[in-house]
């Protein structure tokens, strides 16, 4: 039962990283939504998982959470607010796919090390869930920082709280209320970017952050 | 007992000052105001002095509740600590005294009256302190309260710039101290000095903290290279302040490198000493002659103060080196010769500040060369300031005389000494300490015969008239004092034995006992002095002088045209001037130190314009060492003002570069 346990949630927390890989690759903009439904999906997953075999009831909430708001609500959200933006599908990336996945690549191997070098005497379940939780929060970061788009970067974001909320749950006794404040933030985050992209649109009819630059009066 | 007066009256100090800050604006509130600070500075005075001198009385601990809260606000009243207590309370009940009279002069009450006490309070505190917050804290207090008194009198640039100058040396050596005590406190953080007094260094280590130190006190002090902001900051601040910060602040910081580098730092070495010996000396000389230099009168005094300041690091530098060869009475000699000057310096300097401030209240002046005749209607501030330059050029028998003998008896025992090294520095010190002596006499026969004597030289000399009886009181007290300090000195070493037997585990033979108030500190053969002796030598012959010029030589006055050396122009330009009276030293001395150029425009002849002569001096450790530093920190900051205007992706790339590099360095960690 404890060697197949930890195997699950391993197997979980490595999907999500596989996720955020996905995404890091995703150069348009429904599929990288319907990508991060799928990595809050498999958080909901792993933290349920972390529920059951720590025998922690409240954990089961945050996968509530983690289920409604960021499978469900927040995806559909965004969805809307593209439709009715009617922006541009494509994201257009500042660094090339390849060499993005190359350096995606060396951050997980960071991670890892560090991880793993850090929390020597851990208990291993919780050693590999926060390198896996390091990888996909490295590689949100990642993603905000290679691409032009707002809404990618909103996601890179989600993604990066995503990692989070893993790191959170791997370690044993997180209280519930940090989950749901974290939650909730995001929520509030969401709420306060989508106004701002409409803001954004109306005044230069893009939602390419480099608008906002040449607004500014700055050099490139 | 005493503890708890002490911090009491700083208590009660800091209440004054949030009074003077809802009510200063009030006419008249300034009376009340000093009139507190004076009882509040009073009592520890007492309670201190009683401490001191009865022998035999523990230290006292207090633990208050306040400030970080796992270490707390610790108190300690230690010998040393009641001694400088005394030091400071001594200026700053004299300040207060001269305020309760000056203070109708002040344009602009509402911006002395609440930082004035606040100042006076976190001096006291400073001294009392026992751990590195607490200690630090008030250090800070004290640095932020004057800042506030040095830019009192806003309106005229000059301040404005003096404290900026301020702040900043004032920060630095705050954040030099800082450090101080991070190193010394260790990993484990142990932040009251109780924990620090006993712990185990490495000679790296402490050399780091002696140099972190010098750097924090002596930039407070003043010591050469660092003190640039003394001479403007110190004479921008209103008088009694001006005395307060040269007279007993810089004390403070000596306080502070006393406390760090002799009683938490343990075992000094014996090249410490040639650090300490060299910057005192160079700090003596280059004060005075940077004093020389100067016609503005409190400027003047601010650069003896820095003159001062490297006698009495001499005396440090002499203890230290003594204590690290293990002659402890020799190095308890040099102690008592530093702490009996610092001492000296607070009387008298605090003496000639108020002297100048009232110079300045009564003729709105500070230039000397608009000054002059101020005997025949300042009489009793003229009295009282002779005597002050007197003790300042340590004439016998006055008290700056005592305090310089002995720091010259512990520099003739520098043959003891058993490193080369300091065979040679010390004499070599011994030689700038006897110049910096005979010119600071030159300084202040310069200050007073050209402020005080001959003709006045503009309106607003002539119309001067003697300031209020309350400044007087004061400073004929300080000059009471200075009298009996001198004529007294053993009073004055025996109380410092307990100061010397703490921190050297030696102390000076008792002096009270000695028939005649002589003062013998090592041994009958080698050296003894007495004021009282000299005191009626002086006083005998020139009475006896006196007498005999008017009975025998020229009997009954007669009032004659003065001798007009043949040249008849009664305009008072024609006298002697500042600037001509230091010229000969300036010719030696500065030539090579200021670069000081003497030009002369001579119109051709059949030309009317006035011919006209200026000297050039530069300052060049400010041309040297500050210029190029703010040059440097200018182009950084130039430089680093591009991270303002980034776009957000670069930020957010800086964040993520950042935050990955720091995860290398995590993994490469061994």
């Amino acid at each position: 039962m404890d060697r197949l346990a930890f195997d699950i949630a391993h197997l979980l927390a490595g999907s999500l990283v596989l996720a955020s890989f996905m995404l890091l690759y995703q150069d348009r903009l429904y599929a990288m939504l319907n990508l991060f439904a799928l990595q809050a999906l498999l958080l909901a997953l792993s933290v349920a998982w972390q529920a059951h075999i720590q025998g922690a009831s409240h954990l089961y909430v945050t996968a509530g959470i983690a289920l409604l708001f960021k499978a469900i609500l927040i995806p559909l959200a965004l969805h809307r607010m593209i439709e009715r933006l009617g922006i541009h599908r494509e994201v257009e990336n500042v660094v090339g796919i390849g060499l993005t996945m190359l350096a995606g690549m060396a951050l997980v191997a960071l991670s890892m090390v560090v991880m793993l070098r850090v929390t020597a005497e851990a208990d291993p379940l919780a050693r590999e869930d926060l390198a896996f939780a390091l990888a996909v929060v490295l590689l949100g970061l990642l993603m905000m920082v290679t691409r032009r788009n707002a809404v990618s970067q909103v996601i890179g974001f989600m993604s990066m709280e995503n990692g989070l909320i893993l790191a959170a749950t791997g370690a044993k006794g997180m209280p519930l209320v940090v989950e749901i404040s974290v939650a909730f933030s995001i929520l509030v985050a969401l709420v306060v970017v989508g106004i701002f992209l409409f803001r954004i649109r109306e005044r230069f009819d893009t939602v390419d952050i480099r608008a906002l630059d040449s607004f500014r009066g700055e050099r490139r | 007992m005493a503890l708890t007066i002490a911090l009491g009256c700083a208590a009660a100090l800091l209440a004054i000052a949030a009074l003077g800050a809802a009510r200063g604006q009030l006419a008249g509130f300034f009376k009340p105001s000093y009139g507190a600070c004076l009882a509040a500075t009073v009592l520890p005075l007492i309670a201190a002095g009683a401490h001191l001198l009865d022998a035999g009385t523990p230290d006292l601990v207090l633990r208050l509740p306040l400030g970080l809260p796992w270490l707390g606000a610790h108190f300690r009243l230690d010998a040393l600590a009641a001694f400088f207590l005394i030091v400071v309370n001594l200026g700053a009940a004299a300040a207060s005294l001269y305020g309760l009279g000056y203070g109708r002069h002040e344009p602009a009450p509402q911006r002395v009256l609440p930082f004035f006490p606040a100042f006076l309070a976190s001096m006291n505190l400073v001294v009392l302190a026992d751990d590195a917050f607490t200690f630090l804290l008030s250090w800070e207090f004290m640095s932020l309260s004057s800042w506030a008194l040095v830019v009192a009198h806003h309106r005229q640039r000059a301040n404005i710039d003096a404290g900026y100058i301020y702040v900043l040396m004032a920060g630095f050596g705050a954040l030099a101290l800082l450090l101080a005590f991070g190193l010394l406190a260790g990993p484990d953080g142990a932040y009251d000095f109780a924990s620090m007094r006993g712990g185990e260094r490495a000679p790296g280590l402490s050399a780091l903290v002696l140099a972190l130190v010098l750097l924090g006190a002596g930039s407070k002090a003043g010591l050469v290279p660092l003190h640039v902001w003394l001479p403007l900051a110190h004479p921008a601040a209103p008088s009694h302040v001006s005395a307060l910060m040269s007279g007993v602040m810089t004390k403070v910081a000596v306080y502070g490198f006393v406390r760090l580098v002799f009683d938490l730092l343990g075992e000094p070495a014996w090249w410490s000493a040639m650090v300490v010996l060299a910057l005192g000396g160079i700090t003596a000389v280059m004060g005075v002659l940077y004093a020389l230099m100067q016609h503005d009168l409190k400027r003047l005094l601010a650069y003896h103060t820095v003159e001062n300041i490297g006698i009495i690091f001499i005396g440090l530098g002499l203890a230290l080196a003594f204590q690290a060869n293990g002659i402890g009475w020799a190095a308890a000699l040099a102690l008592t010769a530093a702490l009996f000057h610092v001492l000296n310096h607070s009387l008298f300097k605090s003496l000639l500040f108020l002297g100048a401030g009232a110079v300045l209240s009564a003729t709105g002046e500070r230039d000397m060369e608009r000054l002059g005749g101020l005997i025949h209607r300042m009489p009793r501030t003229a009295v009282a300031f002779l005597v002050g330059c007197m003790a300042i050029s340590a004439l016998p028998p006055l008290n700056g005389f005592v305090s310089e003998w002995l720091t010259f008896q512990a520099i003739l025992q520098s043959p003891q000494l058993p490193q080369w090294g300091l065979k040679i520095l010390v004499p070599a010190v011994g030689g700038l300490l006897a110049l910096s002596a005979a010119l600071a006499a030159a300084c202040f026969v310069k200050a007073f015969g050209i402020t005080f004597l001959g003709r006045p030289r503009t309106e607003a000399a002539a119309a001067a008239h003697e300031v209020d009886g309350l400044s007087l009181a004061s400073m004929h007290l300080l000059t009471l004092l200075c009298l009996l300090a001198g004529v007294l000195p053993g009073l004055v070493m025996d109380a410092l034995t307990p100061v010397c037997q703490a921190l050297l585990g030696q102390r000076l033979p008792a002096q009270a006992a000695l028939p005649w108030l002589s003062i013998v500190p090592l041994a009958e053969h080698r050296s003894s002095y007495n004021g009282l002796l000299i005191l009626c030598f002086t006083a005998i012959s020139a009475g006896l002088a006196w007498h005999l010029l008017r009975r025998v030589g020229a009997p009954g006055a007669r009032r004659a045209p003065i001798w007009d050396c043949g040249f008849p122009v009664p305009i008072p330009a024609t006298q002697y001037t500042a600037s001509s009276f230091a010229q000969p030293i300036r010719r030696v001395f500065a030539t090579l130190l200021f670069r000081a150029r003497e030009h002369l425009h001579m119109p051709p002849p059949g030309d009317p314009r006035p011919a006209r002569w200026h000297v050039e001096i530069r300052d060049l450790v400010w041309e040297l060492l500050y210029l190029p530093l703010a040059g440097a920190v200018d182009f950084a900051a130039g430089r680093l003002n591009a991270f303002q205007f980034l776009t957000i992706r670069r930020y957010l790339s800086l964040v993520f570069l950042a935050l990955v590099s720091l995860l290398l360095v995590l993994a490469a960690w061994p």
